[in-house]
């Protein structure tokens, strides 16, 4: 229950004043820029882009600068503006097998064609602080560069497809459901899956991808590939009747590949599992597609036995704007709630110690 | 194609103004608001049509209409809605010559009424003081609106219409740069 | 249009001085497009997430130029729309080619060039250890 209480004004703009000023830190010291936080910290952007569900560079530095550094704030501040802006429409789907790559692995085959490449990792690296990064105007070496192979980089999923050996993925014309225009039903269909998935917190995803490897709906699971690169988006407006490309945007993608011991109508062969995410998130992406090839269980007649597996579980749970909201809404007065508890508990009590006196008594 | 002409001047502010319009005239069952002033589209398409539609129809809404070519590559570039193939399947229905029946229209569903169709129907002339006597939500006592130009069987299908509530469809009556609603909580007695 | 769509407005300004007088059909605005991906990478659509667009349209003269492009930049949505107009007047089209789209595209060309280069510096070339047993 809630009931309107006023008095907090001055004490709320105070509050809000000194937020500005701890956002600003010590005066002494430059202040950041948006461009800064853009360029030097794309990987804070990358998700709070994908957790806004909205890419926009800029707007997810500028939100993580008003945030303080507090990425599902950030999120939270880019998901609200996004409300702001009309929608001319939908995009054709990506065509993620063109993409301009950066970065291209593979843990199922060792040479496949377009090669391994490494792109910007940290995989490699010793995990020992750089005290070097620590001084200002350090010099910065350059990345190399090499000759660029002719070639094709086909995706894993297919040269298994082709094979026979990789479910082909169901491909009609069907228009996705949409999370942003209708709610959440269940049984959740796929593409609506895989929305709520693409913007769901990444340590839950990461969480319950983690599950289903110890063994909470297991299916034991290889990177067929993860790829991390540019992509052209493509748009048909209405006006125009044909598609043009409206820029480039960074994605990435991990096709996971799954056993499945066959049905009664299809023969033991791989599944996916599939992950696709604004900016550089692999991390982020390979924990969505354990998690979305877990939801499948019911459609590939597998025992639904884990939380990873759990519809309602995995999908009213996954949006930390959501999560955050209703977890801290309990900061909010409760005034009134509490006293009716209190005065519950203590009519409770007082029968028991009534009870207690005539037992007593007798 | 005819020469493009162009939609709101201030897309944002503009759209606010007339939504407004359309608020009070939802809110106030036949009284006349103005709307449209500045726009120029395509015949046979009136002003005040015209800006509803721009400030209500987008690529979320299905819209019918029936104001030929020009209006549609208006109204497709304008708007970014998609045609329905039949005014039964529109959001939006916008109605320059004779109007389909309100009981061709979606009425939403007892769940969700508020899929119910908007009918936008061009009239000759709209006059208060004379005409109609209107009663319901909105109106103190009963208000009065004279409509040039509407089918004549209108009235008793608007009161098939008002039988179905919460399902039903709600009107605009559109001329020139004049526009008055009817929701579908109105009633309608001929005068 | 796509070398339009990649390249901020100030790039283009820096181009194109001397913006043709055109009418506003379609003031700039900004607003979202509905990016979408296939699951397993091509199979059934889902929506992946929004991303902010800017769109202008233009009519210079009898032509009318239409501009979609990624981000907020206003300026860059008129001038590409401008440029749209333009470059479908065959009398100016060759010039504009050579003065505005033509060093864009070399720039970007070079860009992605240097990115594709970088990546292939990272490609693993396995050697062949001997195998112990």
């Amino acid at each position: 229950m809630y009931v309107a209480v006023k008095g907090g004004e001055r004490a709320i703009s105070a509050a809000h004043a000194w937020l500005d000023e701890t956002r600003r830190g010590d005066p002494a010291l430059p202040e950041l820029t948006v461009a800064q936080i853009e360029q030097q910290m794309p990987l804070a952007v990358d998700r709070v882009m994908a957790e806004g569900s909205c890419h926009d560079r800029f707007l997810a530095a500028l939100a993580i600068k008003q945030a303080k550094g507090d990425l599902i704030e950030a999120a939270f501040l880019l998901r609200a503006y996004r409300t702001t802006l009309p929608r001319f429409g939908v995009s054709d789907p990506l065509e993620t097998d063109a993409m301009r790559i950066r970065r291209r692995i593979s843990a199922t085959y060792k040479d496949l064609p377009g090669g391994q490449v490494l792109g910007p990792t940290y995989d490699y690296t010793h995990r020992l602080l750089d005290f070097a990064l620590a001084a200002e105007g350090a010099e910065r070496a350059e990345a190399p560069q090499s000759e660029v192979p002719a070639g094709a980089v086909p995706r894993v999923t297919e040269l298994l497809a082709r094979e026979g050996l990789m479910q082909r993925e169901e491909a009609t014309d069907a228009e996705p459901g949409d999370l942003t225009r209708e709610p959440l039903a269940f049984p959740a269909a796929r593409p609506v899956r895989l929305q709520n998935l693409a913007r769901g917190d990444e340590g839950f995803l990461l969480a319950l991808g983690y599950s289903t490897q110890r063994g909470y709906g297991g299916n034991h699971p290889f990177v067929g590939e993860v790829r991390v690169g540019h992509v052209t988006v493509e748009f048909t407006p209405p006006e125009l009747g044909f598609p043009i490309e409206l820029g480039e945007i960074g994605i990435t993608e991990c096709q996971m590949v799954n056993q499945f011991k066959g049905s009664r109508t299809e023969p033991p062969q791989f599944t996916r599992g599939y992950g696709l995410t604004f900016g550089h998130g692999e991390r982020r992406a390979m924990s969505m597609a354990l998690v979305d090839r877990a939801l499948r269980a019911t459609e590939l007649g597998e025992d639904v036995t884990a939380p990873a597996q759990d519809h309602e579980f995995v999908l009213y749970h996954s949006d930390n704007i959501e999560a955050t909201g209703f977890v801290e809404h309990l900061k909010l007065p409760h005034y009134v709630d509490f006293q009716s508890e209190l005065e519950n508990l203590r009519t409770i009590r007082a029968a028991l110690a009534r009870e207690a006196m005539q037992e007593a008594a007798e | 194609m005819s020469v493009l002409t162009p939609g709101f001047a201030d897309p944002v502010l503009d759209a606010q103004a007339i939504f407004r319009a359309v608020l009070e005239a939802m809110s106030r069952p036949g009284r006349i608001q103005r709307a449209g002033a500045g726009l120029q589209p395509p015949a046979p398409m009136m002003p005040s049509a015209a800006a509803v539609l721009l400030t209500l129809a987008d690529s979320g809404t299905t819209l019918w209409q029936d104001a030929g070519e020009d209006a549609a590559a208006w109204l497709r570039f304008h708007c970014g809605a998609p045609f329905a193939d039949a005014p039964g399947e529109a959001a939006f229905v916008l109605a320059t010559g004779a109007p389909p029946s309100v009981a061709a229209l979606n009425a939403g569903t007892e769940e969700e009424p508020e899929r119910g169709a908007t009918l936008i129907v061009q009239v000759a002339a709209l006059e208060e003081g004379a005409g109609w006597r209107l009663t319901g939500p909105g109106i103190e006592r009963e208000h009065r609106l004279a409509v040039t130009g509407l089918p004549p069987d209108f009235v008793a299908a608007w009161a098939r219409n008002r039988a179905r509530f919460p399902r039903g469809v709600d009107v605009i009556l559109c001329a020139g740069e004049r526009l008055a609603a009817l929701p579908r909580t109105v009633a309608i007695a001929e005068g | 249009m796509a070398v339009l769509a990649r390249a901020s407005g100030e790039e283009i300004a820096a181009l194109m001085p001397k913006l043709p007088a055109h009418e506003r059909l379609r003031a700039p605005e900004t607003g979202l497009v509905m990016v979408r991906g296939r699951a397993g990478g091509d199979g059934n659509a889902f929506n992946l997430g929004e991303m902010t667009v800017t769109r202008c349209a233009v009519r210079l003269g009898e032509t009318v130029g239409h501009a979609y492009v990624a981000g907020r930049d206003k300026r860059q949505a008129e001038l590409a729309a401008v440029l749209d107009a333009a470059l479908q007047d065959p009398a100016r089209r060759d010039a504009l080619m050579a003065s505005v789209i033509a060093p864009l595209e070399t720039r970007q060309n070079a860009a992605r060039e240097a990115d594709a280069r970088r990546a292939a510096a990272t490609k693993v070339e396995f050697l062949a250890m001997q195998t112990t047993r």
